[in-house]
């Protein structure tokens, strides 16, 4: 039974002489690191029950199984930055109600598998949004909530803002918008949960499903 | 006290003062009288009330400082406005008089690079530590890039 080691992503420390370097450096970045949900002691745990003879049936039983348990429980973190957090908050409130698909806003991040950035990350804030990330276990999803988080938005040219969260930290669904409403924010939550659903046991990242959109 | 008893009384004091407007009076003064002036609209005008601090940044003509300072108890209020002259990043320090001058001249300093003479903890107060140069200056770049983040 050979495990494979987890493989970890490679982002090079920046160095820019010019503005193509930048540019450059942005296009890597854009490209999702792969394998960064990748869990060591399932992998292993899985495939000595796949060595066994009928024991492809039940991986995949099994697979299904946890991926629906996966989607089916996905808790945020409660992470507000900027006023996109008052859309969040209304998301979460009883008119919208993310509740109703096993959504419960948490406030520890060490019992959470969703961080949704809600609004305009400064340079002072990225080392501790990157924190908060680090803290929360695996298997994790991030949403990029808004114009400010997909791209520095309006403020993409202010000095001290970073320009995307995705120079941050992995995002799986960006929700446009400035802000987005309740019901874009919903719809960002129902296409995490159709990746969550199709997510492999190889730790590549799903494929967002064009069905649901 | 009027708008107009106030405008001479300056004139009386700072003759190189030129005086404008009326709310608020707009005082444009040379540097060197910056601190005596402050003073003076402390303590005769009755100025007590420190509005802000800022800073302008007109490329070759230099960096000019700007201070707004109210008499809330008879309706007056002084726009006073220095120019630090090209190639000079220098200004005496409002601290030892006014207390809310403090953080305002370090927010100036952080954005402007303005060295207030006098200030008793002049450091950066809204970037971080390590940041290099002052981002409000027109001779900042737009996208600098500031590693690891952007």
């Amino acid at each position: 039974m050979a495990v494979r080691p987890p493989p970890t992503p490679q982002i090079p420390v920046p160095v820019w002489r010019n503005f193509k370097d930048l540019q450059e450096w942005e296009t890597l970045h854009q490209k999702r690191p792969e394998g960064d949900k990748h869990s060591q002691a399932f992998e292993a745990v899985t495939e000595g029950i796949h060595s066994f003879p009928g024991g492809f049936v039940l991986t995949t039983a099994a697979d299904s199984f946890f991926n629906w348990a996966r989607k089916s429980s996905v808790w945020p973190v409660t992470f507000g930055l900027a006023c996109c957090a008052i859309e969040m908050m209304a998301t979460f409130a009883s008119r919208f109600d993310v509740e109703r698909l096993g959504m419960v806003p948490w406030a520890s991040p060490r019992h959470s598998d969703l961080m949704i950035v809600s609004g305009t990350v400064t340079i002072k804030m990225a080392p501790m949004l990157k924190r908060i990330y680090d803290q929360m276990p695996d298997p994790k999803w991030a949403v990029s909530m808004g114009s400010c988080s997909n791209s520095g938005g309006p403020f993409r040219h202010g000095y001290f803002v970073v320009k995307g969260v995705d120079r941050v930290i992995p995002v799986d669904v960006y929700v446009p918008g400035c802000p987005p409403p309740p019901e874009s924010l919903l719809n960002g939550l129902l296409l995490l949960q159709d990746q969550i659903a199709h997510f492999r046991r190889t730790g590549a990242r799903a494929e967002p499903n064009p069905k649901v959109d | 006290m009027t708008p107009e008893q106030a405008s001479t009384r300056i004139s009386e004091r700072f003759g190189t003062a030129q005086i404008d407007g009326e709310s608020p009076i707009v005082v444009t003064l040379p540097p060197d009288a910056w601190f005596p002036f402050a003073q003076f609209a402390k303590d005769e005008l009755g100025c007590r009330y420190f509005s802000f601090l800022t800073a302008v940044d007109w490329k070759d003509l230099g960096l000019e400082v700007v201070v707004k300072i109210d008499n809330v108890d008879n309706n007056l209020s002084l726009l006073v406005k220095t120019r630090l002259g090209p190639d000079v990043s220098s200004c005496p320090s409002l601290t030892p008089l006014y207390r809310g001058a403090n953080w305002m001249e370090r927010e100036a300093y952080d954005m402007f690079g303005i060295t207030f003479e006098g200030h008793p903890d002049l450091r950066r107060i809204l970037l971080t530590d390590d940041w290099e140069g002052h981002p409000l200056l027109k001779s900042y770049a737009v996208d600098t890039p500031h590693p690891p983040y952007r």
